[in-house]
């Protein structure tokens, strides 16, 4: 019974990291049909951005409420900043091209992107406790759980819900329906497309920043964990449907019980355990549980 | 919706059939049946006296069914003579050859020799995207004739073919066809085209047919008219 | 961007590099040697690599088979204590092949992003595997090789004899691929870009034709981790890592995608960038290779292929039409 709650607890905690680091993927995938691999480096950009700047509180001795408010302002820094720049100056000019070359430019992103943070933070981890321990623990059936966690699944349940509505209920959501749907019509009808691509893109800038901010305070910040952090994210999104919000979500709980299951009772199988629950739904289910298929035209 | 119920078609061989409807009869539907590429509801599929319903296209293929489209299918990178040379290759089961040169004999001079017939021949080394509209659909039929098929579908051989040239793509196909003695089952839109090609045309409406014999006759009743010309 | 490969100025351009490959290494200082024998194994991975890319598949984790091919050795000098060239190589090879052929059962029937990512994960899979079972593969320390044996006699990874081992491996990799892109399962390989229905339609099964190819990628996979785990002396679990397989699409990239020359050139200009950048800017290495890639991309599809040729039109004063994008 205590293992049940505790994996469950753990379930819950990890599906809201896994969650916030993968809907801004599969936003940008359902929008633009791109996968974009840089997306783990935004999120890690996010991540010690965020980070540097709370430390930067902390040493001029502002009271440590503020890392809060510096986490913030780092990923929305990281998020309006990049966001704008990756697709105006890059992706827009690739929009036509194979698959395979927009894999490519997107993979090179991420090679850079990977190394200016080396060049800028140097190679040892960067830390910052204060978001995570202020907000004190709480006990269940003997465990003790920080409060911070149960922010974190706060956070992303708001988060999605706010790209859910964002989606259904405004016009823009209409329009991005519109564009998804047909590129070419809405265009036609006046649409301004590369508009929409820009806001998309940002906003999946946007989420892998926050993301990668709000998930620090939990981790060390190291250098070359970006690319794993889209491994991840595409096994999530794979599993829910690439594009769909709530497949994200879908995929976020199911990885993460699936994890926290092996962590405690087949723990050298953790890694290996996504990747098989991936393939084993791509098997069965090439679109994804909530995914839709794509019909083959003659 | 219905779009094909319960149709029973006898072709003789070497037979070339016209079939003709409006919008929506289910011609399509009948070739894409036919051909595998989509599975009935309810009900079996008979070609060639062979249960083919529960078979892909390729296994048809495999079983002397090709096809042309409305839109030529064409290995828009390669030369008009590899795309040959391709057929060639898979019709004598050595797609998975991975030893022996693509191009070599007997397939070069008899793609050479189809290509020929179908008047591509000045293009033969030419990549695939420099072909005209017309040679397009040519090829899209030469790479389906170069299967060796015993029965070939082909979906409106002459849509997007410009006025001037449909008459001259169909001279060409039919005396292909006649010395290859090949089965033919083709979706026409254009009237012209099937008055003057078809020995039988089959009129359908609403996943049946309506009318079936010779092209004049057949075209001549008030109720086909209606049929396949709504309005007019 | 087209994929093209004038397979007819293989004759030119394959004469003069094997003439230089061949001739020219006994007047190159060791380091160089070094370089040269890096580059060589470099080049029959990113074959496999390219080889993909000619029906449009890109793979994110070809490293998956590289380490398979360098850990089949690890694992033979460690219970075995056999350092033979003349059972390794062919062992290499049947490992990646084995690998590919199961690994191959599921990607079969993927194309485009999930190709990619799906790859990326059996990789990352097999590294997370090497990491953690470390009373079998040593986990972070790796395996240690030593010193390669050819027919019985000794063959140093640093050695002269053991580069033309190694050059003449790069030549059996030509012959078959060479083969194999001329043949009709090379061509249906490209056919596979072009369009999948009339593949299909012409009775031949694409999944075949992505299997087929996918089983050659992973053997040259495994050739080249034979190769590579004697030059290094030493194998680790970042041999599957991504960065790994990172390199081989860089190189692939570089290289203009098929062809055989084109990947020649990149392996070599690979291997010197790599070991001038790691001596001066080891920590902007992959920052280089992200910018020198977006500049291909959005400059020169062609790559470095496409570039030489440009020169050589130039100097000979005809265009011989490579540039087709």
């Amino acid at each position: 019974m205590n293992l049940l709650t505790i994996i469950v607890f753990d379930a819950i905690n990890y599906a809201a990291t896994l969650f916030l680091l993968s809907v801004g993927l599969t936003v940008v995938f359902g929008v633009m049909r791109i996968l974009n691999v840089s997306h783990g480096g935004i999120y890690a950009l996010g991540a010690y951005m965020g980070t540097w700047l709370a430390l930067l509180v902390l040493e001029v001795d502002l009271p440590p409420v503020l890392t809060y408010a510096m986490l913030l302002l780092g990923a929305l820094i990281v998020g309006f900043l990049l966001g704008p720049i990756i697709e105006r100056l890059l992706l827009r000019r690739i929009y036509g091209s194979d698959m395979h070359i927009q894999l490519l430019l997107t993979f090179s992103i991420l090679l850079i992107l990977d190394d200016s943070m080396k060049l800028i933070w140097g190679m040892e981890p960067l830390f910052i406790s204060e978001p995570y321990s202020m907000l004190g623990r709480f006990k269940v059936g003997g465990i003790i759980y920080p409060w911070y966690d149960f922010v974190l699944v706060g956070v992303s349940v708001v988060f999605g819900g706010a790209l859910v509505w964002m989606v259904r209920a405004t016009r823009f959501g209409k329009l991005v329906i519109a564009v998804i749907h047909d590129r070419e019509v809405s265009r036609a009808i006046g649409i301004n497309v590369n508009l929409v691509f820009t806001v998309a893109f940002t906003v999946g800038a946007l989420a892998a920043a926050l993301g990668g901010a709000f998930v620090a305070p939990k981790i060390a910040v190291v250098p070359q964990f970006a690319l794993e952090v889209v491994v991840l994210a595409f096994a999530v999104i794979a599993i829910g449907g690439m594009g769909s919000i709530e497949g994200a979500a879908i995929g976020a709980v199911i990885v993460s019980f699936a994890r926290a299951l092996a962590i405690h009772l087949a723990p050298e199988l953790e890694l290996m355990v996504v990747y098989l629950i991936m393939i084993l739904v791509l098997v069965i289910r090439p679109e994804g549980l909530f995914g839709e298929a794509e019909l083959r035209r003659i | 919706m219905v779009a094909a119920d319960d149709l029973n078609i006898d072709v003789e061989n070497g037979e070339l059939v016209g079939i003709v409807g409006a919008n929506g009869s289910g011609k399509t539907t009948f070739l894409n049946l036919i051909t595998g590429y989509l599975k009935p509801e309810s009900g079996r599929i008979l070609v060639m006296g062979q249960d083919t319903t529960d078979l892909a296209p390729r296994e048809l293929a495999k079983r002397g069914v090709a096809r042309s489209f409305q839109i030529p299918q064409l290995y828009t990178n390669m030369t008009v003579l590899e795309g040959v040379l391709l057929s060639l290759a898979a019709t004598a089961g050595e797609s998975s050859n991975f030893w022996r040169p693509l191009h070599r004999d007997p397939w070069e001079p008899e793609a050479w020799e189809i290509l020929n017939r179908f008047g591509l021949e000045s293009y033969a080394n030419r990549p695939v995207s420099e072909l005209p509209e017309g040679g397009r659909k040519l090829l899209d039929i030469a790479l389906s004739f170069a299967l060796k098929p015993t029965l070939l579908v082909m979906d409106e051989p002459t849509s997007g073919v410009s006025i001037e040239d449909k008459f001259q793509v169909m001279d060409t196909l039919i005396a292909v066809l006649r010395e290859g003695d090949i089965t033919t089952i083709f979706v026409e839109h254009d009237m012209d085209v099937v008055q003057r090609y078809g020995k039988r045309v089959l009129v359908f409406d609403t996943g049946r047919v309506v009318a079936d014999g010779e092209p004049e006759s057949v075209l001549a009743q008030p109720e086909v008219r209606r049929a396949v010309l709504g309005h007019e | 961007m087209t994929h093209w490969m004038d397979w007819r100025a293989l004759p030119r351009a394959g004469v003069v590099a094997a003439a230089l490959l061949i001739l020219v290494p006994p007047f190159l200082p060791g380091w160089i040697l070094f370089v040269l024998t890096k580059a060589m194994f470099m080049f029959i991975a990113v074959m496999g690599v390219s080889v993909l890319l000619r029906g449009g598949l890109l793979t994110f984790g070809h490293a998956l088979y590289y380490a398979t091919g360098a850990y089949a050795v690890g694992f033979c000098i460690k219970w075995l204590g056999v350092r033979e060239l003349l059972f390794l190589i062919p062992l290499g090879a049947l490992a990646g092949f084995i690998m590919a052929a199961l690994v191959g059962i599921v990607m079969a029937r993927y194309r485009e992003v999930f190709f990619a990512m799906l790859n990326l994960a059996f990789s990352m899979m097999l590294f997370g595997a090497l990491l953690k079972l470390y009373w079998i593969t040593g986990g972070t320390d790796g395996l240690a090789i030593g010193t390669a044996t050819l027919a019985g006699i000794a063959l140093p990874g640093d050695s002269y004899g053991y580069y033309y081992f190694a050059l003449t491996m790069v030549g059996i990799v030509t012959l078959v691929v060479y083969r194999f892109m001329a043949s009709p399962a090379g061509y249906f390989l490209r056919a596979m870009y072009d369009n999948e229905i009339r593949i299909e339609y012409s009775g031949v099964a694409v999944r075949q034709v992505v299997y087929r190819t996918y089983l050659l990628a992973g053997t040259l996979g495994g050739v080249a981790g034979v190769l590579a785990a004697f030059t290094i002396g030493h194998i680790v679990p970042e041999d599957a890592f991504w960065i790994q397989s990172g390199e081989f699409v860089f190189v692939a990239l570089l290289g203009v995608f098929g062809g055989v020359p084109g990947p020649m050139l990149g392996a070599l200009v690979f291997e010197f960038l790599q070991t001038y950048a790691s001596k001066y800017f080891p920590l902007a290495w992959q920052m280089m290779m992200g910018i020198i890639m977006l500049l291909i991309i959005l400059f020169q599809p062609g790559g470095l292929w496409a570039i030489y040729q440009r020169i050589e039109a130039r100097i000979t004063g005809k265009d011989r039409g490579g540039d087709h994008h």
